[in-house]
């Protein structure tokens, strides 16, 4: 059946038990995204260390359905820790996935649980859920790090 | 309401041949969302095929037969629709849809070439139901003349709450929505009308969601204009319409300026000619206009009694269904009086997406999220709703396989 395709157990897991959520200080930035469509909301901080160049911690808040919780909650897991560039890689690579329509199937080695979002590509209308957080993400990033380097070199537009 | 009138629903479903088709998930459409959009029936398409293969061509320009035969389609398009809700002919201006037509009436408000014009100080009123295209338009009316935005807010069952406002000399306009496309809440036309009127002020209704669904007659509900689009109706995207009471546009001057609406042009200046076609710059949307028109004979050959009175056993069921789910709140009033076809729910635990999600699986389609009313959703404190909202070709069976749906739902996410 194609809906249990889409709603992974592992969505659902994420979505139930969500990591890392609630906001926490200290941050370097705090944005706060919509999806204008739908209502949904998130507001996400993101703190690196002392030098700028790693991921120290992503928090967030919000409203939205399974698939925009569970897909912040995977963006956490990925993500803090890592470096900068490295956080921008995984991002562009949950984004390429994501808007493959289904043709491209995700490196687990990157993007972890992310790869269970792969089913959700096929469906349009739920490719911003999908999103809402890791866009969120990008753009505290942009903003932690105004001239930071990296981040346009995914080939992804700046904000 | 009277008794219920047997359609017979296998002929009307019949006229559209979408409703048979077969989803992805492998069950047949069950299309309940006529209220973002309807689907067509074939005398609709056939209308517009025929129109194009046999008389197309410019409306009110030039001398050919063509030319003829396409300005009479147009106007007797406009004839048979003004017939269709209560209007004369020339109250009706043809629009690309109904935001436009609300924009329209906001923009034509605040030019001080009309002498009951909105100015700084004035009040327009409006209410917390409304669909966006009833709201902003006001709020750039106000933002531009600097008057003020006032609004009836909503009771908890989703009515306008007639108690909240007091309208006094400084309001202008009211402006509100017939049937509220989130709630279904049917508003108090006569009693709005009625203060509206005491205190000088115009009245404008939001009727996309009537018009489809009930018998309309805009001279007996006595509004000074009125909005509805052509697709919400069995009829083609691309047509809206404005009704307005023959005086005001006759007084009223034009918003979109161009070719057709004119009398006399010099370098200079120009003048116009008169209502409607004041209103209608440009080439208009011919084959729309008779789509529409066809659109509208359709549902008057079925009855619009019979129409509403199908619709009201749909909604009936459909809140009786879902009130037996108890993960369910429904977000309007729960009983049938005064209350037309979008029924809105959110589900405990389960968001609306996601109930769409588990909906469309099923081959069911409905709406999920603010349906462009933020504001109403975030006084119930939610971000998005689930609806479904119905047509004449709508039947019990597809309220059943809804409510079947919805249970799923709540099953796949406990």
């Amino acid at each position: 059946m194609r809906m249990e395709q889409m709603y992974q157990e592992v969505i659902l897991d994420h979505y139930k038990h969500p990591h890392h959520r609630g906001l926490r200080e200290p941050f370097a930035a705090q944005v706060h995204h919509v999806n204008p469509t739908c209502g949904d909301e998130v507001t996400l901080r993101v703190a690196l260390s002392a030098d700028g160049e790693t991921v120290t911690d992503i928090s967030y808040d919000g409203q939205g359905c399974s698939i925009s919780q569970a897909s912040t909650s995977v963006l956490t897991d990925q993500v803090i820790g890592q470096s900068v560039g490295d956080a921008l890689k995984t991002v562009a690579a949950f984004t390429e996935m994501i808007s493959s329509r289904g043709n491209i199937e995700g490196d687990e080695d990157v993007l972890g649980d992310g790869i269970a979002f792969a089913g959700v590509a096929k469906y349009p209308a739920r490719v911003k859920c999908a999103l809402l957080g890791w866009m969120a993400f990008k753009a505290a990033l942009a903003e932690a790090r105004p001239m930071g380097e990296g981040l346009s070199d995914d080939g992804q537009e700046q904000r | 309401m009277t008794a219920s009138v047997e359609l017979d629903l296998t002929r009307i479903r019949a006229d559209f041949p979408i409703l048979s088709r077969v989803m992805r998930g492998g069950n047949q459409l069950a299309y309940l969302d006529s209220g973002a959009t309807s689907q067509k029936p074939l005398a609709v398409l056939d209308a517009e095929r025929e129109f194009l293969t046999t008389s197309n061509g410019a409306v009110h320009r030039g001398a050919h037969q063509l030319m003829e035969e396409s300005t009479d389609a147009y106007e007797q398009g406009r004839a048979d629709i003004a017939a269709f809700v209560g209007a004369d002919d020339d109250e009706l201006v043809f629009t690309k849809n109904a935001t436009e037509s609300l924009n329209l009436v906001s923009y034509v408000l605040g030019d001080n070439r009309f002498d009951r014009a909105v100015g700084p100080g004035d009040v327009i009123v409006t209410t917390e139901l409304e669909h966006h295209a009833n709201l902003i338009p006001w709020q750039e009316l106000a933002r531009r003349t600097g008057a003020e935005l006032r609004w009836y807010p909503v009771t908890d069952d989703g009515r306008i709450d007639l108690d909240s406002l007091v309208l006094d000399e400084r309001v202008k306009v009211v402006a509100f929505t017939h049937h509220s496309n989130v709630t279904g809440a049917i508003a108090p036309v006569a009693e709005l009308v009625s203060r509206a009127r005491a205190v000088g002020a115009l009245t404008v209704l939001d009727a996309c969601q009537s018009v489809p669904h009930q018998p309309i007659d805009f001279h007996a509900l006595g509004v000074d204009f009125a909005a509805f689009s052509g697709h919400k109706m069995l009829g083609p995207t691309g047509i809206g319409v404005l009704y307005g009471r023959r005086e005001l546009l006759g007084a009223l001057p034009p918003f979109l300026t161009g070719g057709s609406m004119i009398e006399t042009v010099t370098m200079e200046r120009a003048t116009y000619a008169p209502a409607p076609q004041r209103f209608e710059a440009g080439t208009p949307m011919t084959s729309q206009v008779v789509g529409l028109a066809a659109a509208a004979r359709y549902l008057r050959g079925i009855g619009m009694d019979a129409v509403e009175s199908h619709e009201a056993e749909l909604v009936a069921a459909t809140l009786q269904g879902l009130m037996g789910i108890p993960q369910v709140r429904i977000i309007g009033p729960t009983g049938t009086e005064l209350r037309g076809s979008p029924v809105s729910f959110v589900l405990d635990g389960v968001h609306a997406h996601d109930v769409g999600q588990v909906l469309d699986d099923e081959g069911i389609a409905v709406r999920v999220g603010h349906h462009c009313a933020a504001p109403l959703h975030r006084r119930f404190g939610i971000a998005a709703t689930a609806r479904a909202s119905f047509a004449v070709y709508n039947t019990l069976d597809e309220v059943d396989r809804l409510i079947a749906g919805v249970k799923r739902a709540v099953e796949f996410f406990a």
